[in-house]
């Protein structure tokens, strides 16, 4: 009888093309993504030595990082950006990779669309030269980003050149109470095992309060892995699973269908499999969680104090939280629901999906943003930006003062005119809270959408508890 | 990409832990479709002021370390994006060798495929190596890929583990595209059997 296997063993073994025997294997890769920031240099290279994209089928290329998130009648103003979209078209025509160009409905956000167009099976091998690919972990996919050295290996050969990372579990058990979401689950997650926590290793989260949340609210935590430094983040395939992607446009059909969900009821993790990590927490003590520093283990309650470095016993430790407070301007001792917000962001390939826009309108029905506070809701695709006008809540948002977006990363990068100002506060429920991510000199509090829109609504941060 | 064998040069020290790519190379400076001509931007915004003047106090604004070729850093160094314009930038610059308790896995990954070498040693380790690299203009710090060992200015040597397939691809400076293209036959096994076992997964011919 063969030894147990983890799911991630199970997609691994299955992919494994050549064991090179000195500490790497070839592994074929089934599915690439590939957008406008990272591909440049990639089809550059494929040209300079006369190769060519090896399975262009498998490829599915798009422009989201700096694409105008409004009036997008009037093209790319910004040349550098518009240069960079017109390089992947030119590249994606002579190459012959399939592309969803800016006026077309699926166009969005790499990561939101793959799953959403059934590019994205259980089971497979993704990649893209983007570091949230972990995103698609949610389905079952073997997913993780890579450099633009790797992308274009991937493109010449289909297959990469990788050392087997290690097995980690995170199993969440229990209920989450009203207002706490796969967000809060996620930051607590990282504040927990930090940002090099899970170094070398891919994640598969488990437990109940994994098991019962929705496709969305998957894709976030797992979005959210390479945070806590993993390889890639993974959940089962199961019904929710199963049923998210039957009947999506690149989903496989009829018998196939059968066959593809025959092999997928066999991928979760054997009884007794072995991990070499293990991490365990409650969700049903989970409070709404919200960031206060410059790293997105700077997380702690909403119902908690700006920390004190003076407690702190490691010294680089103590010298990164002082440098992370000065940014902030934030004094030890604040309570976090008494930080004033400029601006708040709605958006992201972590929170940019219908069931994040529910939860924000559910919050900004009957409100208003507070006098003074710039807020935006930029959707994750096209799809998810119909979908939402369908059920009309385009006009909560409008009626209460947000402004409603084209689709794209927006403000999570602010590599487009979407950015902050220096000084300017922003309640945001993208990924990352580094120094000047979202503009220079900005300063950046993640939290989940409920969250945020309750910043939006109140112009501070708040318990977002106080308002279902 | 070029090799690397042996590196003989300025190590700057920078007193930071969890070094994320924004940071080494931000955004703004992400839309260019070349690899070259970084090197002006890396660390930026704690490189210059706003006004575009250099930020004095920043390591590599000062004499001894404007030409470092290495730079010792605290744990964590280059974690977040996997933007390959990080390690383009620090070679850009002339930074040939980055030396950290530990390193985010993309990045890592990123720096073989560019001739940039990553060391990996204890906290302890890296803290002498500060230490020797803060006495500034010394010109002999050592790294010998071959041997896997650092020498400080003191004449201390560190020795570091490595992948034997990551080093012999740096040492000879191999093109790991070439490298696979080797194993076409291989490849085109694999597809069959894949077309075979699990058509689901196979979109187009």
């Amino acid at each position: 009888m063969n030894a147990p296997r983890t799911l991630f063993d199970k997609i691994w073994d299955d992919h494994v093309v050549h064991d090179q025997n000195d500490g790497t294997c070839l592994i074929y890769i089934d599915r690439h993504l590939v957008h406008e920031v990272t591909s440049p240099q990639a089809f550059e290279g494929l040209r300079l030595s006369g190769r060519e994209v090896h399975r262009p089928e498998e490829t599915l290329a798009v422009a989201d990082h700096n694409v105008p998130t409004s009036n997008r009648a009037a093209g790319i103003i910004e040349e550098t950006s518009r240069v960079q979209v017109e390089t992947l078209e030119r590249n994606v025509t002579e190459f012959g990779v399939p592309y969803l160009p800016l006026d077309d409905l699926r166009q969005g956000i790499v990561h939101i669309i793959g799953p959403e167009l059934g590019f994205t099976l259980p089971g497979a091998t993704i990649v893209c030269g983007d570091s949230h690919t972990s995103t698609h972990g949610a389905c079952g996919a073997l997913a993780f980003g890579i450099g633009t050295s790797e992308v274009e290996h991937v493109l010449a050969t289909q297959t990469l050149i990788q050392k087997r990372p290690q097995n980690m579990r995170i199993t969440v058990d229990g209920e989450c109470r009203p207002g706490v979401t796969a967000k809060d689950i996620i930051l607590s997650i990282i504040a927990q095992i930090g940002t090099a926590g899970a170094t070398g290793h891919v994640i598969e989260y488990a437990g109940s309060a994994i098991t019962s949340l929705s496709m969305e609210g998957r894709m976030t935590v797992c979005n959210m892995s390479i945070e806590a430094g993993a390889r890639a983040g993974l959940i089962a395939p199961d019904a929710v699973t199963f049923e998210y992607l039957e009947g999506r446009q690149m989903v496989p059909k009829g018998g196939a269908w059968e066959q593809a969900l025959a092999n997928w009821r066999t991928l979760p993790s054997d009884e007794g499999a072995v991990y070499d990590r293990e991490v365990s927490l409650s969700a049903s003590e989970l409070v709404p969680h919200v960031t206060w520093g410059t790293s997105p283990q700077d997380a702690l309650p909403v119902t908690s104090e700006v920390p004190d470095p003076a407690g702190e016993v490691d010294v680089e430790r103590r010298a990164s939280i002082e440098r992370s407070l000065a940014y902030m301007d934030l004094a030890p001792g604040t309570p976090l629901v008494k930080v004033p917000i400029d601006r708040v962001f709605i958006g992201s390939c972590t929170n940019g999906r219908i069931e994040d826009l529910r939860e924000v309108a559910a919050v900004a029905l009957g409100r208003r943003v507070a006098q003074g506070v710039g807020a935006m809701i930029v959707p994750g695709s096209g799809l998810v930006k119909e979908e939402a006008e369908e059920e009309g809540l385009d006009k909560i948002f409008i009626e209460a003062g947000f402004e409603w977006r084209e689709p794209g990363c927006s403000m999570c990068l602010a590599m487009n005119a979407d950015r902050l100002e220096p000084g300017e506060r922003c309640a945001s429920t993208s990924n990352r809270n580094f120094e000047g991510r979202q503009g220079r000199g900005g300063r950046t509090h993640l939290m989940s959408p409920a969250m945020a829109a309750a910043a939006a609504v109140t112009g501070h941060i708040t318990d977002v508890r106080a308002l279902l | 990409m070029d090799k690397f064998t042996t590196l003989t040069g300025v190590a700057a020290p920078l007193r930071m832990i969890n070094i994320d790519t924004d940071r080494i190379i931000p955004k703004q400076f992400l839309k260019t479709i070349k690899r070259t001509g970084l090197g002006e931007f890396l660390f930026n915004d704690l490189r210059y002021n706003p006004d575009g003047s250099e930020v004095d106090e920043f390591v590599l604004n000062r004499p001894p370390y404007r030409h470092a070729q290495i730079v010792i850093a605290g744990r964590n160094f280059g974690c977040g994006s996997s933007r390959e314009h990080a390690p383009w930038a620090l070679l850009d610059f002339g930074i040939t060798c980055i030396i950290a308790p530990s390193f985010a896995d993309i990045f890592y990954n990123n720096c073989f495929k560019n001739g940039l070498l990553p060391i990996s040693l204890s906290e302890e380790q890296v803290h002498k190596l500060l230490d020797a690299a803060d006495a500034g203009s010394n010109e002999n710090f050592t790294i010998d890929l071959n041997a896997q060992r650092v020498t400080d200015p003191n004449g201390e040597i560190f020795e570091f583990k490595i992948d034997p397939f990551r080093k012999h691809c740096l040492f000879n400076g191999l093109d790991d595209i070439g490298l696979t293209l080797g194993k076409a036959a291989i490849i085109e096994a694999f597809e069959q059997k894949r077309s075979v076992q699990n058509p689901w997964l196979k979109l187009g011919p």
